[in-house]
């Protein structure tokens, strides 16, 4: 086994561009949930929101890129208005439902056959990030070493780019909850009734909790098909929110670094755990496939099952996290 | 549970201990038809894969067969073999053993004007399994291609909507056994359990399960026993073992994740997120147990369908129907007459006048999660008819809570209705749109609920405070 590549795999994940897009979307889902108490169950849908908004202008309308990134949170925007509209003036759950059911809707709609023209349906849509790597400084196929790292040209840019807006939107919302916009936010999570007897309408401001938390998935959504260079409806799996969840609960919601610290070490755990079941050596490896069954095809399929044993057991044994304090956040009733 | 009094380590220690126990019972009950299929045998002169292609003439409406189409049949591992359609339509494809096998109808060869009905549908997915041949269905149309799996093609006709309303009301009967245990789950407890959804997949797995590998044959080491035991078992009593299987492990999740919740005072929106974990990991130890391809039951899988008037029906969907509305009257009647039905229906309306009242809440919110995670089951059994996959629970969550809300979450027979009303709607509005998106049309149903009437149609409007 060569744990030398096992270890260093898992130190580049940790500031990998994984880290970076599952941090921001958290970020947002921190915003809805951890300060504002709404439970937002299709953070993936507005991720696909924010990359189709983007990817509908440049492939269809055949605009420009910068007006494509504009327009993926405009999209976001409209469908946090959308869901939050009807469902902020109801008890919880019932936002639960409809952001669930909505974020595989929207997966359907865009793979629809008859969106072929504005979508690309089921092949989805390529090449339209041309204008952001033209900007790049870096050599598009050149590597680049940085300490025990290295990177090729292309994939710098974006890693670079993708943290200064990660960095920035913790700064946001770091300030944001600390203004009084933010001390009302949480008031109305802490009670709403009092919230609304002082004067506050809670409703407004549930809904731009819902907007703000939704255009920084957007933007995740975008930073992640920008790097990736193609947008496919089928990335954007509902899998995909619950994973968001498990990092926010793991970081500890209602904090400001718990997205990017839970995504952090989710992503370690689960390409060490990857790396190390596929570095096996023969003995160990066969005992695996014939007890369990467990090979390289359906390792990923042990991963999600982790996510879910991971969050069931983080909100009923520590729902305020491995670094969340108690009185912040403990996943009370509302 | 009086168990506040002890101290918090001790409990937390003995939860912990219930939780891996509980662990260990689900991998051991689920496990395993994965394990078996890929270790049983072939048969010497191979399986096949076999179908026949028609298609119906609109103006006669009988089914012509069409000659001379190419299947291609391939697999992962370089097999590769074709057939053409005989004046039957029918095709027969030899394969080699177990394994999945990708299924492909020449475009290029089918007649003028005659299309798939589908055409994402093709190629596709065939999983053979204990040497048994499988029977792929390739629907054909006359006329545009693709309009949609129901069909768009025949615009809106009185046979259509006779279909459709047919189909809708399978599909919302089915709903409602799903609907009634969540609904019911929700009243009792408050949670609204995410997992519900995974329970009627659990229940078309397991029974699949008896189905192929009889009463024991799942647990690896007793699968050479002579059958019903080693061998599978007919579809009716693996059904019923299926449910028998889902009320298990309802009483399961109750007893040893969600009741010593309560009881340590987790709040309802922690044990929601926990119904979202458990699901997550049920869905994927599913996926990893029993594969990604879908699958059939042994039994009435290749059934004709019988013409009565304008609808076409096979018997075992009639049977099916028959037999859930049979079930919904007897769950209300039971929820009427009964005791237990009568304290079910107080404590999901009041559950703090019900306790005060000498009604024991813990013995009805179990009684609750057994019986309604058994029909839950059941409904995976009847939609596992037309097929089993192991993410078919997600598939219908959106329908399920759509039906639930419509209805008004926390009611029985709210959930009743919801459902029969999504079912139908879904169904008829493919006259309308493509049947690709027809799921659509019950997240519309849901925001307009929610909007116009949050409670829902049987609801209270206290209940959404």
């Amino acid at each position: 086994m060569d744990w030398g590549f096992i270890i260093e795999r898992t130190l580049s994940t940790m500031f990998g561009i994984e880290v970076v897009v599952f941090a921001l979307a958290a970020v947002g889902l921190n915003v809805q949930f951890g300060y504002a108490g709404l439970l937002n169950f299709g953070q993936v849908g507005f991720m696909a929101a924010g990359a189709y908004g983007l990817g509908v202008t440049v492939y269809w309308l055949e605009w420009n890129f910068w007006i494509g990134i504009v327009f993926g949170v405009l999209f976001s925007i409209v469908l946090a208005l959308l869901l939050g509209l009807p469902t902020l003036r109801l008890r919880a759950d019932y936002l639960a439902i409809v952001t669930i059911a909505a974020s595989e809707t929207i997966r359907l709609f865009v793979r629809w056959r008859r969106m072929k023209e504005v979508t690309g349906a089921s092949e989805g849509i390529g090449e339209f990030a041309d204008a952001f790597y033209e900007l790049s400084p870096f050599g598009e196929g050149v590597r680049y070493d940085l300490g025990p790292f290295s990177y090729v040209g292309r994939d710098l840019w974006v890693l670079l780019v993708g943290w200064v807006i990660l960095l920035l939107a913790v700064l946001l919302v770091w300030r944001l909850m600390s203004s009084p916009w933010g001390r009302a936010l949480k008031s109305v999570r802490e009670d709403e009734d009092a919230a609304r007897a002082l004067g506050k309408n809670a409703y407004f401001y549930k809904l731009q909790a819902l907007m703000l938390g939704g255009v920084l998935a957007g933007i995740a959504g975008m930073l992640q098909v920008v790097q990736k260079g193609s947008i496919q409806p089928d990335t954007f799996n509902p899998v995909i929110t619950f994973t968001i969840w498990a990092i926010l609960i793991l970081g500890g919601p209602g904090r400001t670094f718990s997205p990017i610290i839970g995504a952090m070490i989710y992503w370690c755990l689960i390409v060490f755990v990857e790396n190390f079941l596929r570095q096996l050596p023969a003995g160990p490896a066969d005992f695996l496939e014939d007890t369990i069954e467990l090979s390289v095809l359906n390792i990923s399929q042990l991963r999600f099952m982790l996510v879910g044993l991971g969050l069931l057991l983080l909100a009923r044994f520590r729902p305020q996290g491995i670094f969340g304090s108690r009185e912040e956040m403990a996943l009370d009733d509302r | 549970m009086t168990t506040t009094d002890r101290p918090q380590a001790r409990m937390k220690t003995r939860n912990r201990q219930r939780m891996i126990r509980l662990l260990v019972v689900l991998a051991g009950s689920l496990l395993v038809p994965g394990l078996l299929a890929s270790s049983a045998s072939a048969q010497e002169d191979g399986p096949a894969i076999f179908g026949s292609l028609k298609y119906e003439d609109p103006d006669s409406g009988d089914d012509l067969p069409v000659e001379g189409v190419t299947i291609e049949v391939t697999s992962a591992d370089g097999y590769e073999e074709s057939s053409a359609s005989d004046a039957e339509g029918a095709f027969r494809v030899t394969v080699p053993g177990n394994g999945v096998y990708s299924v492909t109808l020449d475009v290029e060869t089918l007649p003028d004007g005659v299309n798939l009905r589908n055409p994402d549908r093709n190629p596709l997915e065939s999983e053979v399994n204990d040497g048994s041949d499988r029977r792929v269905l390739f629907p054909l149309v006359l006329g545009e291609e693709g309009e949609g799996g129901g069909g768009t093609s025949g615009g809106i006709t009185g046979r259509r909507v006779a279909q459709l309303t047919v189909e809708g009301l399978k599909q919302g009967l089915y709903l409602a056994m799903a609907a009634i245990g969540l609904s019911l789950i929700f009243g009792t407890t408050g949670l609204v359990n995410f997992a519900h959804a995974e329970l009627v997949t659990f229940g078309m797995i397991i029974t699949y399960g008896f189905n192929f590998y009889g009463f024991a044959g799942m647990i690896g080491f007793l699968a050479p026993l002579p059958g019903p035991f080693g061998d599978g078992v007919n579809l009716i009593p693996a059904a019923i073992l299926g449910m028998a299987a889902g009320g298990v492990v309802g009483y399961v999740l109750n007893r040893f994740i969600f009741r010593p919740a309560r009881s340590a005072g987790v709040s309802l929106i922690a044990q929601l997120v926990m119904t979202i974990g458990l699901s997550i990991f049920l869905r994927y130890l599913m996926l990893y147990l029993f594969g990604g391809a879908p699958r059939t039951f042994k039994d009435y899988s290749a059934q004709t369908a019988w013409s009565i008037g304008p609808i076409d029906v096979t018997p075992k969907d009639l049977v099916a129907m028959g037999l859930s509305i049979a079930i919904l009257v007897g769950v209300a009647s039971y929820l009427e007459l009964t005791r237990m039905g009568k304290a079910m229906r107080a404590v999901a309306d009041n559950r703090e006048l019900s306790e005060s009242t000498g009604i024991d809440v813990e013995r009805v919110i179990t009684f609750v999660w057994v019986s309604g995670a058994s029909l839950a089951a059941l409904s995976g059994v009847f939609f596992g008819l037309d097929q089993v996959k192991w993410d078919f629970g997600f598939r219908i969550l959106l329908l399920v809570f759509a039906a639930v809300t419509l209805g008004g979450l926390g009611t029985a027979y709210g959930a009743l209705v919801g459902a029969l009303v999504v079912g139908l709607a879904i169904n008829l509005s493919t006259l309308f749109i493509d049947a690709e998106v027809k799921n659509m049309v019950a997240l519309l149903i849901l925001v307009v609920t929610l909007l116009f009437r949050p409670q829902g149609i049987l609801g209270k409007s206290e209940r959404i405070g």
